[in-house]
């Protein structure tokens, strides 16, 4: 188990607004690492900064994908996403007029535009490209198996039920054979059957691809039954990380998800009239 | 606004109220008169000394009472009206979808007839000449069909890169005596780095931005045609062009000295049909190529790429796919062709000046896509043959064919809104296409 990402003092303000303020952690590979934290904690700004889509008002974002370590912050999105870091939305983003089988050839891209020479050799018809095609399609029908989709095959993406769409997009990541597979709420809207699914899928993925997988989840049953390194957002800041159980416990995470519990002292007045009244 | 006001009244109307559908009714011929008074009760007439107004009120009365009486039966069968439509439209909804399997099968049938059209014995020169200009559009509608079907980028300004194809060919074979083969790639070239050259400055840009963009850049190509007098000769066009060889024979009658004439090398009369036909083979074999190479594209990473970047951009570069490249190679992709027909129409007019690369030309080839049904490539033909063959056929109407032009766009866009094919195969598939797609 190796770091895979470190994210070093990242803030990111719009403004005046801070959304992130000096956040640092590490996802390693072979675990599930959960960012959670009540609605508009920073959650999802720290995936857009992570895949490109902001850049990082302060901070050092170095990950660890494939031999030189990357320092993400510099690099444009899709260069972040070629060198290994694969994401999903929280609004699920599929190609919804393209085929299911299509969308996990598309991305496979970049490897098939090499195959084809970027595109001067696939339009002369050459073996090669043929050859990568095919085992692009071997690739994407290996991921339609693992989410029982491969009858649906040919459907148009925008035909599938919620839950089978949510599964496709993160067999699309998959299929870029990420080292860094990034979920945004990946759970969201799916019935209890679905969810537990879901926390085999990302179980599986983890064991058998060895790579590091990144997420946000409000589901607090699928956070803490398949997490292995929790860090907690509020209001931007850090103010947990650790193991699920320590996490749960910590009553900081307590204080933000359920609000301060009522002990603040009563002033003095008020108690002495209650006092009086004989409720006290 | 008609069909706002349809739709509120229609859904109550079970019970009718006379004194709201006659007041609806009233307002629409109202709305009429105002329309019709300049439009059909104004005529100018010559007089003695000059011109002079004369007014026909009875035709106004006419078509206002037509539309009092329209709008009112329109309110009485009420829900009825939009029900009616649709029924008229069912019979069609599935029917792409249906003939899909047998596109090939349609292909070729349309390739076979496109190859035999001018030796049938009604081919005369007209047939063929128009058929040459359907072939132009169906060709310049594959290439914009790259840019706007399948990557999704509105080009209003396509005209453009067809000017700059025709304009090319003409000038480098006026300065340069080259023929049209080699003049040929070096115009798609031309029009394809015009491609980038738009391409750079809308990247960011998209749907209405971005037609808005196109748009000014084909007026200011034609403006720069229209004022760059030294090299363009401006309005007054470029003259003659040197027109197509077969293998170096002229299509002339008497060929200048130590060449042959094409009817010459085949011993046959001479006659003016010989390069009309030889123009529409050219053509056809140009739009043939095109045909094929966006159907190869279509299924190669790059025509994916740019059908994923019509769905979701964003998404697309979580992927890794690079958008400026792929929006660009779009843009070089398409211009390129409309270079190539750019070229052919300056050797087969053998004139051209800025009037031929209007806005209108954008338009109408814009539509043909958009009418056939976006990324379909034989909706381009159907639409390429509805909308250059109805104003041709609606000739006998005179002024009134625009109005039958306009009438068919609306109809097309009522029935059909998402154009005449609009089912989209899929570019590869896991299971045979009889399986069971989408539902």
């Amino acid at each position: 188990m190796t770091a895979l990402l470190e994210v070093l003092h990242l803030t990111m303000r719009f403004g005046g607004l801070v959304a992130i303020d000096d956040l640092s952690f590490t996802a390693h590979d072979r675990e599930i690492t959960a960012i959670i934290g009540p609605n508009g904690a920073g959650k999802t700004t720290v995936f857009n900064c992570l895949t490109g889509f902001y850049k990082p008002t302060v901070g050092q974002l170095t990950f660890h994908g494939r031999g030189q370590p990357l320092l993400l912050e510099r690099i444009d999105g899709f260069r972040i996403a070629r060198a290994g870091v694969a994401r999903t939305f929280q609004n699920i983003r599929l190609f919804g007029q393209m085929s299911v089988l299509e969308n996990l050839i598309v991305a496979q891209h970049n490897a098939l535009m090499r195959a084809s020479g970027y595109t001067l050799l696939g339009v002369l018809g050459h073996p090669g490209y043929r050859k990568a095609e095919k085992a692009a399609i071997e690739l994407a029908r290996h991921w339609l198996d693992r989410i029982e989709l491969t009858d649906r095959a040919d459907w148009n993406a925008e035909n599938l039920p919620y839950g089978q769409q949510r599964r496709l997009e993160i067999a699309r990541a998959m299929c870029m054979e990420p080292k860094l597979l990034c979920l945004d709420e990946p759970a969201a809207g799916l019935n209890p059957r679905e969810t537990a699914q879901l926390g085999d899928l990302l179980r599986t993925i983890r064991d058998d691809s060895g790579i590091g997988i990144l997420l946000i989840e409000h589901d607090m049953g699928v956070v803490m039954g398949i997490s292995d390194h929790i860090v907690v957002l509020d209001y931007g800041r850090k103010i947990a990380d650790g193991k699920p159980d320590e996490v749960r416990r910590d009553p900081n995470v307590i204080k933000a998800y359920l609000g301060e519990p009522e002990e603040a002292p009563l002033p003095t007045p008020v108690k002495a009239d209650l006092a009086e009244e004989g409720r006290l | 606004m008609a069909g706002g006001v349809l739709g509120e009244v229609a859904a109550p109307a079970r019970s009718i109220d006379w004194a709201a559908s006659l007041k609806e009714a009233a307002l629409a011929a109202a709305v009429a008169l105002v329309l019709f008074l300049p439009l059909i009760g104004m005529q100018i007439v010559r007089i003695e000394g000059g011109t002079g107004l004369q007014f026909r009120l009875g035709w106004v009365a006419i078509g206002v009472a037509l539309v009092f009486v329209g709008r009112l039966l329109l309110i009485l069968l009420g829900g009825r009206s939009a029900d009616l439509l649709a029924a008229a439209a069912r019979p069609f909804a599935r029917l792409p979808q249906l003939l899909a399997p047998y596109s090939l099968w349609f292909g070729l049938a349309g390739v076979t007839f496109a190859f035999v059209l001018p030796f049938l014995p009604f081919a005369d020169r007209y047939v063929v000449d128009v058929a040459t200009t359907v072939l132009i559009y169906i060709m310049l509608g594959w290439g914009l069909n790259i840019v706007v079907g399948l990557a999704g980028l509105l080009d209003l300004g396509y005209v453009a890169f067809y000017a700059v194809g025709a304009y090319s060919y003409a000038l480098l074979a006026i300065h340069f005596n080259l023929g049209f083969w080699e003049c040929l790639p070096l115009a798609g070239l031309f029009a394809a780095s015009f491609g980038v050259l738009l391409g750079f400055p809308v990247l960011r840009l998209r749907g209405d931005y971005l037609a808005i963009v196109t748009l000014g850049f084909g007026e200011i190509v034609r403006i720069v045609l229209l004022n760059w007098y030294p090299v363009t000769k401006g309005p007054d066009g470029l003259a003659n062009i040197p027109r197509p060889t077969f293998f170096g024979m002229d299509f002339t009658r008497n060929p200048a000295e130590g060449e042959t004439a094409f009817h010459e090398f085949f011993g046959l009369p001479y006659s003016g049909l010989h390069r009309v036909v030889f123009l529409y083979f050219l053509i056809l074999i140009l739009a043939l190529i095109t045909n094929a190479f966006v159907q190869r594209v279509r299924k190669l990473p790059i025509g994916r790429a740019w059908e994923a970047l019509r769905e979701d951009e964003i998404a697309c570069r979580a992927l890794g796919i690079n958008p400026t490249n792929t929006k660009l190679t779009a843009f070089a992709l398409g211009a390129m062709f409309g270079g190539f027909a750019g070229s052919f129409f300056a050797t087969r007019q053998g004139f051209i000046s800025p009037e031929s690369f209007t806005f209108i030309e954008s338009a109408l080839i814009l539509a043909i896509v958009v009418l056939g049904g976006m990324g379909s490539q034989i909706g381009v033909v159907l639409a390429a043959l509805v909308l250059v063959l109805l104003p041709e056929l609606g000739r006998e109407f005179e002024q009134f064919r625009m109005l039958l032009f306009g009438a068919a766009m609306v109809g097309i866009m009522v029935w059909r809104p998402r154009g005449l094919l609009a089912h989209r195969e899929p570019t590869i598939r896991l299971h045979p296409a009889d399986a069971g797609s989408s539902p």
